[in-house]
């Protein structure tokens, strides 16, 4: 995309640069999306809307260090799921199985910690584990039998759900299950070995238990991914199937290996989340909700969306929803639910779905012609 | 037995119904994943529909005004997919899926507004559309769906638009060339089944209980009612067949430990909900070659491609 041969104005530089259009595209997403929640906290209650509503989902994840605490600690597992679906998205697949992919990998973290009473690391190389096999079958599914890989991934995420819960409940009779609070036990009563180190980190938030080093973990592996990813003949293959399938194959790279590879990766990465998010006690798992899968699986979707599938770009997006999620939860419920954020998340994904529009309204502009606009397929999802 | 009969013919009914809708979507070459967040849109304002009528108010007037409005409310939320599908050429699984993120948000926020509580539970009374008939209990969306079934398969099959929307899913330029609107076409395939996803969501909330908590949305069912339609290749009758066996495994998930004969296998309810799931994907394994899926799906139409 970058042809440098001849001397450029600034604006025809930006015009011409992928990243800038990427970010400058999902920034107006991010705007147009605050400004329709703006509009939906309005018709709930129009004298609050501004300073009890925006203000609060704005400013409340710096508010104090135990909000920020949280953002960290929630953003972390999102980090890990947006980079499952980015993963898959760069290789031209849509894994929509990141929830059921975290759930089975939350089992994995959890049954090594309460049961086995393992160290963390080996804890989370379990769920990373347990998700990669979760990950592979939609994978195998699409290049053996040619089964849409959505298709696969949302019957076992359901599958996957049962299964775990069926298995972590056990009739209430599970060594797993907390009659008293209906939950999995607590890490941090039954097995604090299998914690996550905080190394300071929660002193650091008011101390605040659940911020561990998982943060740093998360944003190492979207390096990782990054580095993968771009930087590694192997990435190379995985984005030329993604690109052309077809053209990808002609070029002697095995299609068939790198569907099946980049799903597992992607579960790998979605079961990690998961890891991080239970070895760290933000909470317990609750295997007697059955009907609802992990929300962070699902919001894996925004944070990627948002990204552009971009690892790096990941990170920030991931943190932006943990942290307007936060705010939501601070909202007063004498006049919001805190559902409001999950409305402007929402409302943000559904504008990326069109991302690539406001692409080349941006391009247009910047090139300075406003006619003859190439709306044409763009490869980046 | 009768209460197994009783749960089948509901879940029956609704699978259907969203089946049938994601199959007229489908066949005018839109996948529609966001059947499920319309099930929960049109299931919500159906419930409000019941509660904002006045009180003495006939049982017939309840029934018609309410699944109008969850007609309506579905359709308008598909409204949003297609508008993002068709006219913007926006990636149709990904709008569907931030269709299905917005619409468990959204629903929870309008109920617990319309209830002015923290809580997203919404009271109504079912009364008005549960008959007796001899011991069986049925509800009036069994004869709605059964009315549908048969009105599907003639639009589908029997009528020129069905003909024509089908086209639209197996070709679309070929169908242009003949001068179709492949536009228009695909905006009636996802705005009917926004109608059917909205009665659907309405009779899987309203018949079987008379309190919802709008915070598990749907539970899983428009996903299930995906499974039926790929399940049902996409064709009315079939879905029709799919829908009756994913809607006895789904029964007998919530009753099984009321059968002594059935509670003996010491099957849990995790596993019989597993079941259809794990059908649908060994059928999907065996059935892929052959596969009836509608050629043009999930691809937008570009009047300048070839």
């Amino acid at each position: 995309m970058e042809s440098n041969k001849e001397k450029k104005s600034l604006t025809a530089r930006l015009a011409s640069s992928e990243a800038f259009l990427s970010v400058a595209a999902s920034l107006i997403c991010i705007l147009i999306g605050l400004a329709l929640g703006v509009v939906v906290l309005a018709i709930i209650n129009p004298a609050h809307a501004f300073k009890d509503g925006l203000l609060v989902i704005l400013q409340s994840g710096l508010k104090s260090p135990r909000n920020m605490g949280t953002v960290l600690a929630n953003a972390a597992p999102l980090i890990m799921t947006g980079l499952s679906v980015g993963f898959a998205f760069k290789t031209g697949l849509f894994n929509i199985g990141a929830a059921g992919q975290y759930t089975v990998g939350a089992f994995g973290a959890l049954y090594c910690a309460l049961v086995l009473h393992l160290p963390w690391y080996l804890c989370l190389l379990v769920a990373m584990i347990f998700g990669a096999l979760w990950g592979a079958i939609p994978g195998i599914f699409k290049a053996y039998l040619n089964i849409n890989e959505v298709i696969t991934a949302i019957m076992f995420n359901w599958i996957g759900l049962y299964m775990v819960n069926d298995i972590m409940y056990g009739k209430g009779k599970s060594p797993m299950y907390d009659l008293a609070t209906t939950k999995t036990y607590s890490l941090r009563k039954a097995a604090p070995e299998s914690m996550i180190p905080s190394c300071g980190m929660s002193d650091m938030f008011g101390k605040l238990q659940s911020v561990t080093i998982a943060i740093f973990i998360a944003v190492f592996l979207a390096l990782v991914v990054y580095i993968v990813l771009n930087k590694t003949t192997f990435g190379y293959e995985l984005r030329a199937c993604g690109f052309n399938k077809n053209a990808a194959q002609y070029a002697g790279i095995n299609d068939k290996r790198n569907i099946i590879l980049s799903m597992t990766i992607a579960g790998a990465l979605a079961g990690v989340g998961a890891g991080l998010y239970y070895l760290s006690t933000v909470a317990e798992w609750n295997p007697q909700v059955s009907t609802a899968l992990p929300a962070i699986g699902f919001n894996g979707i925004s944070a990627a969306l948002l990204a552009c599938s971009n690892p790096i770009g990941t990170i920030f997006s991931s943190l932006f929803i943990s942290y307007i999620t936060v705010g939501g939860t601070k909202l007063s419920t004498q006049y919001y639910t805190k559902e409001i954020a999950d409305v402007i998340t929402a409302l943000i994904i559904y504008l990326c779905a069109f991302s690539l529009l406001f692409k080349n309204k941006i391009r247009a502009v910047l090139a300075g012609k406003t006619r003859n606009i190439n709306v044409g397929k763009g490869g980046d999802a | 037995m009768f209460l197994l009969l009783k749960y089948t013919l509901l879940y029956t009914v609704v699978l259907m119904l969203v089946a049938l809708g994601g199959m007229f979507s489908e066949r005018s070459g839109i996948i529609n994943i966001a059947l499920e967040g319309i099930m929960v849109i049109g299931g919500l304002m159906g419930v409000i529909a019941i509660q904002l009528l006045p009180q003495g108010a006939s049982a017939a007037t309840i029934v018609l005004v309410s699944v109008l409005a969850a007609a309506l409310a579905g359709m308008l939320y598909a409204a949003l997919l297609a508008f993002a599908s068709i006219n913007l050429n926006a990636d149709q699984t990904i709008g569907g899926t931030a269709l299905n993120m917005l619409a468990t948000a959204l629903a929870m926020v309008i109920a617990k507004g319309f209830n002015g509580s923290a809580s997203a539970k919404l009271d109504y009374s079912n009364r008005a559309f549960i008959y007796e008939i001899g011991p069986l209990t049925v509800n009036v969306f069994l004869f709605i769906g059964i009315a549908i079934l048969i009105l599907s398969y003639v639009i589908l099959y029997k009528t020129r638009l069905g003909l024509r929307l089908r086209a639209c899913g197996e070709h679309p330029q070929a169908a242009d060339s003949v001068g179709i609107n492949v536009y228009k076409m695909r905006y009636i395939g996802v705005l009917f089944s926004g109608i059917l996803g909205g009665i659907g969501g309405m009779a899987y909330i309203i018949p079987s209980v008379s309190s919802w908590n709008f915070e598990v949305g749907v539970s899983g069912a428009g996903f299930l009612a995906l499974a039926v339609m790929i399940f049902g290749q996409w064709k009315p009758f079939r879905i029709f067949f799919a829908a009756v066996f994913f809607a006895l495994f789904k029964s007998l998930a919530n009753i099984a430990s009321s059968i002594p004969m059935m509670a003996a296998l010491g099957w849990t309810q995790n596993m019989y909900n597993m079941i259809p799931f794990i059908a649908s994907m060994v059928i999907l394994a065996f059935t892929s070659k052959k596969s009836r899926a509608p050629k043009a799906e999930g691809v937008p139409y570009d009047k300048g491609s070839r």
